[in-house]
């Protein structure tokens, strides 16, 4: 148990996806405009990067492994998030209306998102067990909810403050990224695994 | 299970197509098979409608965005198809056409600046110097603004506007671009003042002064706020403009655009939106009725019983009453002129047909 909080700790604070490893940018700045899309992202990414987490698990310990087809992991794991977030996307419509509406505009900005195709490929190298990567799977995204929420309620309030002119917009934000990911080195050394 | 001890290219080649092959054949099956298990009706008029749309998602219909108001007004009998202010008119009658449903004219709605006290007019309790958004300037004890119901100038609302139609003039009041504004009521809804009103395009007489502050304080505060004279209210002829909470206020529904309260304001709180007023004029269909003369509120209308009359051009403030009243249309040249001939012209052909 105690090595599952370490994990998750170790994903979302130490290893931050976006202040430590820089991946998932766009997404990060695509959406931290608003605080309300900032929250519906994260949501999303939290469950997807669950479940794909697992799934690719799966067929990597099962399947790739034993028939030596590592090789061919970015290409699989791509293809089983892919197909996954489109059948989520099609059960949710009929399903859940109303999630959809709220969340469907994510899920498919996030098919082929490199933070989601990390998860599993970092899940696969480390070699761990199916437990430890859905806590993995959980601990990135709830890291990568953290920096998205940060940023969005700094960026609301940035909106009315008086900015240089050259600096409005992204530019500032890409400042404030490496203002946050220098405050995020303080993590560092927290937990070594 | 194999367990190949050492490479063997042929094998991986081979469990690569198997592996591949089967992952591409069981995926695209099991999402064939969701797909038409899961399949949601759309209705292709939703999408007619969705395209009909601006597409700006202000907001104005009441729905969440322009996909949101297109599943309503489809799905939903009593949503009506002139919801779309931005769309104005067309859009309302490609929306009505796609549902079947009877598109009421609506009118445009602009929204009108109720403050003309910009920073040269008006007085300042203090030095704000804050974040220049008036919702920030608000906090800070209602504002710097003498007036406590007077526009902050810190243009909230031009930065809401989705459509930029407001900027904001040197005198730091927001100026409405006609010509942009949609009446979407984003900036009625943004403004801390509530000094913002969305009103129909063709009321264009309107108290620009929400102050309910006693004449004398206004006048101390503000060069062009309303001080409650009750001049307005004397002068109008239709009864349409009242004072009450030391304000004087325009009843939309009762103006008739006549611009008298404008000329006899004293502080010049009365704005009227038509820039220039032509003057009226009179044609030789004239009958010499007499009756211009008796409804002129400025006595330019003169002329003897039974022959042509004439209007004193020098007098004639362009208010457009004795064009409404002329029962032969013979007043030409005012504002209202245009729409009174219509009317005139829709009658004679109605009472025609029957």
């Amino acid at each position: 148990m105690g090595k599952l909080l370490e994990l998750v700790i170790a994903a979302s604070l130490v290893n931050n996806f976006v202040f430590t490893r820089y991946l998932g940018l766009c997404i990060f700045f695509g959406v931290s405009k608003k605080m309300d899309t900032a929250v519906g992202m994260s949501v999303t990414f939290i469950s997807v990067m669950v479940i794909s987490s697992s799934l690719s698990w799966v067929a990597y310990h099962f399947v790739m492994a034993p028939y030596h087809l590592e090789f061919l992991k970015i290409l699989v794991f791509i293809v089983i998030i892919a197909a996954f977030v489109q059948a989520a996307d099609t059960m949710m419509r009929k399903v859940a209306p109303a999630l959809y509406y709220k969340l469907g505009i994510y899920l498919a900005l996030i098919t082929t998102n490199c933070i989601i195709l990390a998860v599993p490929l970092i899940n696969a190298d480390s070699g761990y067990s199916f437990i430890d990567s859905i806590v993995f799977g959980f601990g990135s995204g709830l890291g990568f909810a953290l920096a998205l929420v940060i940023m969005a309620s700094i960026r609301e309030k940035l909106e009315v403050a008086d900015v240089p002119k050259p600096f409005r917009g992204l530019p500032i934000a890409f400042v404030l990224t490496g203002l946050i990911a220098l405050a995020f080195i303080g993590f560092s050394g927290l937990i070594t695994l | 299970m194999m367990h190949a001890a050492s490479f063997n290219p042929i094998d991986a080649i081979k469990f690569t197509v198997i592996f591949l092959g089967g992952m591409g054949a069981l995926f695209g099956l099991g999402l064939a098979y969701a797909a038409q298990k899961f399949s949601v009706k759309v209705d292709p008029k939703v999408t007619q409608v969705r395209n009909a749309l601006p597409g700006a998602n202000c907001g104005a219909c009441g729905f969440a965005g322009c996909q949101g108001y297109a599943e309503a007004v489809v799905a939903r009998l009593e949503v009506a198809p002139n919801l779309c202010a931005p769309g104005k008119a067309s859009v309302a009658q490609q929306v009505a056409a796609i549902t079947g449903k009877v598109a009421e004219a609506k009118e445009p709605e602009f929204a009108r600046i109720m403050c003309q006290g910009g920073c040269s007019k008006s007085q300042k309790r203090y030095k704000y110097e804050g974040v220049r958004d008036c919702r920030a300037a608000v906090l800070a004890g209602g504002g710097d603004k003498a007036c406590r119901y007077g526009c902050l100038g810190y243009g909230t609302c031009a930065a809401v506007c989705p459509f930029g139609a407001i900027t904001m003039t040197e005198d730091d009041l927001p100026y409405v671009d006609i010509t942009k504004c949609t009446g979407c009521r984003k900036c009625e809804a943004a403004c801390p003042m509530k000094v913002i009103e969305v009103l129909p395009a063709s009321k264009e007489v309107l108290v620009a002064c929400h102050s309910k502050d006693k004449g004398v304080d206004t006048r101390k505060n503000c060069e062009v706020g309303c001080i409650a004279c009750g001049m307005c209210q004397k002068v109008c002829p239709f009864e349409a403009v009242s004072v009450a909470n030391n304000l004087a206020r325009v009843d939309v529904n009762k103006c008739k655009v006549c611009g008298l309260c404008t000329t006899k304001c004293p502080t010049g709180a009365i704005k009227d939106y038509i820039p220039v007023r032509s003057k009226a004029f009179v044609m030789d269909n004239c009958i010499g009725c007499n009756i211009c003369q008796k409804v002129c509120p400025v006595d330019a209308a003169s002329g003897v019983l039974k022959q042509k009359h004439q209007i004193d051009q020098a007098k004639c403030i362009g208010c457009g009453i004795c064009t409404a009243k002329c029962p032969v249309q013979a007043i030409d040249g005012t504002f209202n002129a245009p729409a009174v001939f219509e009317a005139a012209k829709a009658k004679k052909v109605k009472t025609a047909a029957a």
